[in-house]
């Protein structure tokens, strides 16, 4: 816990991508979904549901947002939503949209079905053992085969 | 003159204001959750605060991403609960306290934090679950609620030695308000979580609890944990902690510790709550 006045911000940013299964929202992702998270937001009105529900790629036909990003959007691909740069509190409009709970649409970005993750979160949740960082989890992994164990 | 006479921090997750509007707070599930808040119950009875200021985060509920204010200040009258998707929760209107809430903003742009001023907005879950925990289902909140929204999504977001120096400017802004008022601060969110990606699901028992342990000491260390450490440990969504670094930066070096409670899990998030009174200097034998 170093006081450091001030930081750098590359050095700042490269730290997030160090970090295992996860996309922090940085500017750049923020930027660059843009137009996906603001989508997800006009979900929030009643009437905007109602029309996207009856006719989802017409509606989404209505946003600037790329053939991927919509591919993704239909699919309820949220991984890649994520790296399109959507935000979970934005794309969150989508799971009540679907009548999905938190925990249900959160549950499919894990590789556990939605009663297995349940039943980790009663156990305690996913361990922060082995999933601080990659790049100690790549030496972990380097040391163990060097030792032929 | 006004006072900060104690600090309260809590998770506010969103699962905890259906349970209470769905009357299912003592069932297996939620029951020793809300257990862990009755002693706050009571207690906020006996105290019965004059003006909260309730330092949050918006979940993409009253601002989008059009506008992303790093600190702001609600200074209106009142406020409406959010739709968030399904309705808005079945809870009183939040009433304001316009005049505590425009001098503290005009005190703390004067002493160098450059706020972001509303004045109108609907207030989400971050807000109003913990009114639910502390306070029940009264038919009005028993007090008035200063709004205080840290950008605590879109990154970067603001330091831990940050959000504990305006704790501080809070403090001596609330201690130059002439009216003789029994102010709260409460900090909300956190602890462990992490809401997306295949991480998702991670909770730091251990780490969760060194936090609240750096809450109690009398210094100030936890300032200076730096966001990587809060991402690594707590999950992406633990890095909502840093607003309760600007209740305990407003309570000054010493603190007593009047409550604290820690429960996995709830849905996806770790609970911890814990009550905080200040110690005056003078009290402190040398
Ligand atoms: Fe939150």
């Amino acid at each position: 816990m170093s006081k450091k006045p001030t930081q750098d911000i590359h050095e700042y940013l490269a730290e997030f991508d160090d970090i295992p299964g996860t996309r922090v929202y940085t500017a750049a992702r923020a930027r660059r979904g843009y137009h996906i998270n603001q989508f997800a937001m006009s979900l929030m009105k009643a009437e905007n549901r109602e029309r996207f529900k009856a006719d989802e790629k017409a509606y989404l036909d209505e946003w600037d947002i790329s053939d991927e990003g919509k591919a993704a959007l239909l699919a309820r691909d949220y991984n890649t939503l994520l790296d399109l740069g959507g935000n979970v509190y934005f794309l969150s409009k989508l799971f009540s949209t679907d009548g999905l709970s938190f925990a249900e649409a959160v549950s499919t970005m894990t590789e556990y079905s939605f009663p297995e993750y349940r039943d980790m979160m009663l156990k305690g949740g996913r361990s922060p053992e082995g999933n601080r960082s990659i790049r100690e989890n790549a030496a972990a992994a380097a040391a163990a085969g060097k030792g032929g164990n | 003159m006004a006072r900060i006479t104690a600090g309260v921090a809590s998770s506010h997750v969103p699962l905890l204001g259906v349970a209470v509007d769905q009357g299912k707070t003592r069932d297996d599930y939620f029951g020793p959750i809300f257990a862990g808040y009755d002693w706050t119950r009571e207690w906020e009875k006996q105290e019965k605060p004059d003006v909260v200021i309730l330092v949050y985060n918006d979940h993409a509920s009253a601002f989008d991403m059009k506008i992303v204010p790093t600190f702001a200040i609600g200074c209106g009258e009142r406020y409406k609960s959010a739709d968030e998707g399904w309705g808005p929760r079945p809870v009183p209107d939040v009433e304001g306290d316009a005049d505590l809430a425009w001098h503290i903003a005009q005190s703390l742009i004067l002493d160098e934090f450059d706020m972001t001023i509303i004045n109108e907005m609907d207030v989400d879950h971050g807000l109003t679950v913990p009114l639910s925990m502390m306070f029940g289902q009264p038919d009005a909140w028993p007090c008035k609620v200063v709004p205080l929204a840290v950008n605590v999504v879109t990154y970067p977001v603001p330091s831990g030695n940050r959000c504990w120096a305006l704790g501080e400017a809070i403090k001596r802004a609330v201690e130059s308000y002439p009216e003789d008022l029994n102010v709260q601060i409460w900090g909300t969110g956190g602890m462990s979580h992490q809401l997306q990606g295949p991480r998702a699901g991670l909770l730091n028992r251990e780490w969760d609890n060194k936090f609240l342990d750096m809450l109690e000491a009398d210094n100030d260390d936890v300032r200076w944990i730096p966001h990587i450490e809060y991402l690594r440990e707590t999950g992406s969504e633990g890095i909502e902690m840093v607003m309760w670094l600007i209740m305990r930066g407003a309570l000054g070096k010493k603190v007593k510790t009047l409550h604290r409670h820690y429960h996995i899990p709830c849905s996806n998030t770790a609970i911890g709550h814990i009550v905080l009174e200040p110690v005056a200097e003078e009290a402190v034998p040398a």
